[in-house]
């Protein structure tokens, strides 16, 4: 086979980087840009959308639309906001409290065990997400692994339940399970890095063990804290198996909420907006994020 | 009058270093971080334990036995779903890594230009989005297109989030890759083309296979964009292990989900073994 590659350096990178550009751009930027036009539509019965320009989509998320046309503030939507902002919040903190300690310990540990601890908390988080949310149904639920020495022991009747499941501890533990291991590895990767003979200095210079934890560590390990807080927090936030599984119907969070608009009230326009509204906080955690790991680094700078 | 006089027993004098490393050890660690790692495994030991399971309601355990297996293997609806999730993940992959080792090719080595963050910046989007906010998007946009391809429509949308995860481990490669030896090429009268298949490609196979593996697990296990945009023949694999959950749960569902995990955890362990550095191998 005779290949000619294009002479000019500057085709042969347009080409070459067409491909990907393309295909992300077609199925996934333009079908935003139509998901967010849509949101501004009104919609039609069954599904899809009728092209009349309108605010109703985000007005309905605020209020509920009276039989007389008036307006009345509706809390309904704004608790699913709520609550969705209030679990991945309370995730994030249980992953954190977790996760430092065990990423601290990773770090003191000869370097062949480092890697071997790295690779057994990446192993889960590749499995599947669904199949691990699973579990914990089996776990939790009625007659589950933690109800069966109970009843057992006859401390709950045949037709009691702890009612663990289908509750926002429920979805907090699925949401801390799924994501735990994005908050151990970026913590473990600042930590690795750190001169621990900083500590030891501390240690010279009579600082007590909470000194050099606050003053040394907690202060080197910061970017890893902060990266591990949002790629936990983030995709918590609009996270839909756990909810969906773990929460029943009732206890619904962002992503629980867009699914539905599409799948059972067939209400486009409604749940566009609300996909949009999930986006917008989304890229306002990461433009910050951006903004605070770039202030960082012109602080190592000087 | 003898005064009894507690003397403290002498204590041995402690190396600094000794001291220094007990300073940083916090007691209760080595418990902590071995509790997590029950926590990380207890909930798939017992999915899999009672896939094991000869009663049919799964929470209930009333003895050992295979027979969920060889029930899953029999069921048509499985075996059709599977095969799409292999259909799906093997094409999405070959094509999700191909665009993927040409645009990191174009951004590593093309120079400075204009673009090219935000070339990078799309490139990454599947990643930033959350993936229930793409899911909608791309049954928005198919719905209203009317593209109906079947199962071509769940390999475009696989595709699509499939390149910012090939692309990763490729352009990390390229990025630690010395250039000396395709300067070398060049300088020995080879063609830019010679240098790429002969030099090039060869020293960055590690990273393309990692980035292929790490797509076609993240296809397989795709579960909430799969869910959005399939029609009802194209289920894939979790998609149908979700709706029989919703069904009620029998060990059949803990039979599927047990060799979905193997699968998963053997493709992540070769990953691993893969693109793990052996020491001193960047000297070279």
């Amino acid at each position: 086979m005779i290949a000619n590659l294009p002479d000019s350096p500057v085709l042969r990178r347009s080409l070459a980087l067409a491909p990907a550009l393309i295909i992300i751009g077609v199925f996934m930027l333009i079908p935003m840009v139509v998901m967010a036009i849509f949101s501004f539509l009104e919609a039609k019965s069954f599904g899809g959308v009728v092209w009349n320009f309108s605010g109703s989509a985000y007005i309905q998320l605020l209020y509920e639309r009276m039989l007389d046309d008036s307006l009345r503030l509706s809390p309904g939507y704004l608790i699913i906001i709520a609550r969705s902002f209030l679990l991945a919040f309370v995730a994030m903190v249980c992953c954190l409290i977790v996760g430092f300690p065990v990423a601290y310990f990773i770090s003191r540990q000869p370097i062949q065990h480092r890697n071997m601890w790295v690779l057994l908390i990446t192993i889960p988080f590749w499995t599947n997400q669904l199949v691990r949310t699973f579990a914990w149904i089996i776990i939790l639920g009625r007659n589950g692994v933690i109800e069966a020495p109970f009843r057992f022991a006859g401390l709950l009747g045949a037709d009691e339940t702890l009612g663990l499941m289908y509750s926002d501890f429920a979805i907090t533990v699925g949401l801390t399970y799924t994501f735990i291991p994005l908050m151990v590895l970026p913590i473990y990767a600042s930590l690795e890095k750190l001169d621990f003979s900083l500590v030891e200095a501390a240690a010279d210079l009579y600082s007590s063990r909470w000194e050099a934890f606050s003053k040394v560590i907690i202060p080197l390990a910061k970017p890893g804290i902060i990266a591990g807080c949002l790629l936990v927090f983030i995709p918590s936030l609009g996270a839909f198996i756990q909810p969906d599984l773990l929460g029943g119907g009732k206890k619904l969070m962002l992503g629980t909420l867009v699914q539905f608009q599409f799948s059972t009230a067939r209400n486009w326009p409604f749940g566009s907006a609300i996909a949009m509204i999930l986006l917008a906080f989304v890229m306002l955690f990461l433009i910050l994020y951006a903004r605070a790991a770039r202030n960082a680094k012109a602080m190592d700078l000087h | 009058m003898a005064v009894q006089v507690d003397v403290p027993p002498l204590a041995a004098p402690v190396r600094k270093t000794e001291k220094r490393r007990a300073f940083g050890e916090v007691p209760g660690l080595a418990t902590l971080a071995f509790g997590f790692l029950v926590f990380l495994y207890l909930p798939i030991a017992v999915l899999v334990v009672y896939s094991f399971n000869a009663g049919n309601i799964v929470m209930v355990w009333t003895g050992f036995s295979t027979d969920w297996y060889a029930k899953a293997f029999a069921n048509e609806d499985i075996r059709k779903a599977t095969l799409n999730s292999l259909i799906v993940a093997v094409s999405a992959t070959a094509i999700a890594t191909t665009c993927a080792t040409l645009a990191a090719l174009a951004l590593a080595r093309g120079g400075s230009f204009r673009g090219k963050v935000v070339s990078l910046g799309v490139i990454t989007l599947p990643l930033m989005v959350p993936e229930i906010v793409t899911a909608v998007a791309m049954l928005v946009f198919f719905a209203n297109l009317g593209l109906n391809l079947g199962l071509g429509n769940v390999i475009l949308a696989h595709t699509t989030f499939c390149i910012p995860f090939a692309f990763m481990p490729i352009r990390a490669r390229l990025e630690g890759m010395d250039t000396t030896l395709e300067q070398a090429s060049r300088d020995l009268y080879a063609s830019d083309w010679e240098t790429f298949r002969l030099v090039t490609l060869p020293l960055l196979m590690p990273g393309v296979l990692a980035g292929a593996m790490l797509s076609f697990v993240i296809s397989m296990d795709d579960f909430i964009i799969t869910l959005m945009v399939a029609g009802a023949g194209d289920t894939t694999l979790p998609v149908y292990i979700y709706s029989m959950i919703r069904q009620g749960i029998t060990p059949e569902v803990n039979a599927v989900s047990s060799i979905l995990l193997l699968f998963s955890i053997l493709i992540v362990t070769a990953y691993w073994f893969t693109t793990r550095q052996k020491p001193g191998a960047k000297s070279h």
